[in-house]
């Protein structure tokens, strides 16, 4: 994984809340095997409307998206995340995210930001009176500046350090293996195993 | 210490614990299906990393299946089911395939099989693990990184979730079944209001509850936005899991139910959050929305959207009721629907079909309706048709299907067209979830198959009661 310092790019604004990941990704395109070239199916059904935001040539680098509160609610689909990064946003900006939506995005390297709903709301107003204005992010400070507009995000600290360093988290678990073996030898024995009964 | 259930089975699971650090959580069971787990065998591939523990971990196919018989026609879906199978040979997981007597949707299989035990941690890359916890199981979704992060080491690193306690008072009414309650809870507490939070369901009506309806509600606990649901195991618990293939037998079985019986929030543990429900209060439940917490008792009207307080709410609901084609105040059991979908791991198991078929015995589908029953396993549908269920719902005009996720979401042949609508007993009325441009109202068992028959919402109630007699 990448590490994640400070990003700015062009801030796109999605007035809506609930944006559950059926609408960040339908099922139709999670058939794929694959682990890239999601960036198709990213609001699939919404970018059918020429009126909505990503259709606007204003935003097409967009890389920081703000959402209305409880993005990412729904599926587990880490598609989700994919869809995003692949269609080259970095960070999403909301006041509540979901809780497996928020996971998944520490994953992959994608900054979710926990921004109060009123810095979202003067967020909303700045880059719609500016459109195709830059946001910037940065994770060493937790804030978002955009214009005059300097607001504090949280991330939980583990999260961001792992971001920070780009670290990968089946690595840093392999370094307790030793303890996990300890733990297995003292499971009960009626614990279920899935072999044949 | 005292401690809340869910806090007792987090801590019979962490492996390490360190300040600074999430702890990391040992899993007892990790289902896994087409779907999410194709990147992640890919990971392991690339790494040069085994499956830790093959023993835990099952596999079935169940998102991309077709309901009706014959392979896979469309060529993605085929390729991730391969991919499935290919994974699981190489890295020798247990898969039930289409077709073998075992297979169905993955929340359904693992309890009927016994593997979903009390105090066990059951993770799937799937939202609607929550299901398990039913049994007193703390059981969560996870996405594609975690399922190759338990796939390699069988643990998680995880930060402890909040408890919250919903505390579902006196009894329901006839005909309000586990969908109604869960609905109402949602709409309750909002999408968001269950984030970060195990939901504990507590209460006698909680306690009234069989497994299976026990599991509905826990099924829908992510609509509610929470990480999972559980409900403590008891005497309803030991008996559903006795004789299972999985359970274990002799004094293995005693040992495990001492065991089960501690698994119980005491008495003077401090929930950090509580929710009153008055069950006696519940009526069928159906939603007008688009997201689970926009719900109604079925006897109210379409709300407008300028009626709610909240600005966010208000915009949410204006597009939810132009997406759905709805007028605000129209009596929700005027809504005509063209499709009913009986089926999905929230209500397609063996009771939910009784239930329906109860309702739909001697009457017949309304003309212009199409009602899809599709059981949630192999074995469901096994049952069902030894008990004759499939020919009181084929005689009514409904379509007896295949097992899987079917119009439960649309990966599979079974979709809505577009402007469609459905009552349906699945779990989620997102936009385009049932295909696109369909429109899906979440609803019981019973309402589904009173809809069926009625061609509107309705209830069973509302139904003329003479064939009733007569069945």
């Amino acid at each position: 994984m990448d590490k994640f310092e400070t990003h700015t790019g062009v801030g796109v604004p999605l007035r809506r809340s609930n944006v559950d990941t059926d609408q960040i990704i339908p099922a139709v395109y999670l058939k794929r095997v694959a682990r890239t070239g999601f960036e198709d199916g990213l609001f699939a059904s919404w970018r059918k409307d020429q009126a909505f935001v990503l259709n606007n040539p204003v935003y097409a680098a967009g890389s920081v998206l703000v959402a209305g509160p409880d993005f990412g609610t729904g599926s587990s689909r880490e598609h989700a995340v994919w869809a995003l990064m692949d269609y080259g946003f970095r960070v999403v900006i909301s006041s509540r995210f979901a809780d497996i939506f928020r996971g998944n995005s520490g994953k992959g390297g994608l900054l979710a930001a926990v921004v109060s709903q009123d810095n979202v709301e003067l967020l909303w107003k700045y880059l719609e009176n500016h459109p195709g204005a830059e946001i910037t992010v940065d994770l060493v400070s937790r804030t978002v500046t955009a214009g005059e507009i300097v607001a504090p995000f949280e991330i939980d600290d583990y999260t961001r350090w792992r971001l920070l360093e780009g670290l990968d988290d089946i690595g840093l678990t392999l370094r307790h293996e030793d303890e996990v073996s300890r733990f297995e030898q003292g499971r009960p024995s009626w614990k279920p195993v899935t072999t044949p009964a | 210490m005292s401690g809340t259930l869910s806090e007792k089975v987090w801590d019979a699971h962490v492996v390490r614990r360190a300040e600074g650090e999430p702890d990391l959580l040992y899993i007892d069971l990790h289902l896994v299906h087409e779907v999410t787990s194709p990147q992640a065998f890919e990971g392991l591939r690339l790494a040069g990393r085994p499956v830790r523990r093959p023993d835990l971990t099952l596999a079935t196919e169940d998102h991309n299946v077709p309901t009706t018989a014959g392979p896979i026609t469309d060529p993605v879906s085929k390729i991730q089911v391969e991919t499935l199978r290919r994974n699981c040979e190489e890295f020798g997981v247990r898969l039930y395939p289409m077709g073998d007597l075992e297979q169905g949707i993955v929340h359904v299989v693992g309890p009927q099989l016994g593997l979903t035990q009390p105090g066990m941690t059951v993770v799937c890359g799937d939202s609607h693990t929550s299901t398990h916890g039913a049994f007193g199981a703390l059981a969560f979704g996870i996405g594609t990184s975690e399922v190759e992060h338990v796939l390699a080491t069988q643990t998680l690193p995880l930060k402890p979730f909040k408890t919250m306690a919903i505390n579902v008072r006196g009894s329901l009414a006839e005909g309000v079944t586990a969908k109604d309650v869960i609905l109402a809870v949602i709409a309750k507490i909002g999408t968001g209001g269950g984030q970060g939070y195990v939901l504990e369901y507590r209460g006698e009506a909680i306690e009234a509850l069989s497994m299976e309806a026990r599991m509905t509600v826990c099924n829908m606990s992510i609509e509610a936005g929470a990480r999972a649901g559980m409900i403590a195991p008891d005497e309803t618990t030991f008996a559903y899991l006795k004789g299972r293939p999985h359970a274990p037998t002799g004094a293995d079985w005693d040992a495990a139910v001492d065991y089960w019986r501690s698994l119980r929030t005491d008495d003077d543990a401090v929930f950090d959050a509580e929710v009153e429900i008055d069950a006696s209060a519940l009526t069928p439940f159906v939603t007008w929305g688009t997201n689970p917490g926009q719900g109604l008792p079925l006897s109210e009207s379409v709300p407008d959207p300028e009626s709610f307080a909240d600005e966010s709410d208000r915009l949410a609901a204006a597009n939810a009721l132009a997406y759905m084609g709805l007028e605000p105040g129209t009596p929700l059991r005027e809504v005509r629907v063209d499709t009913v979908f009986l089926g999905s791991c929230t209500n397609g198991r063996i009771e939910d079909l009784r239930a329906a078929a109860a309702v739909v015995k001697g009457r017949h589908v309304a003309d212009g309706v199409r009602m899809l029953v599709v059981p949630g396993s192999a074995k469901v549908r096994q049952q069902a048709e030894a008990e004759g269920l499939d020919r009181v719902f084929t005689e009514a005009g409904a379509d007896w299907r295949l097992p899987g996720c079917s119009m439960c979401l649309g990966m599979n042949p079974d979709t809505l067209a577009p402007g469609e609508r459905s009552a349906s007993t699945s779990n989620r009325n997102f936009e385009g979830r049932q295909g696109k441009g369909g429109r899906t109202h979440l609803v019981s068992p019973l309402v589904a198959a009173a809809t069926a028959v009625r061609g509107t919402l309705s209830s069973p109630a509302d139904l003329p009661a003479d064939v009733l007699q007569e069945a």
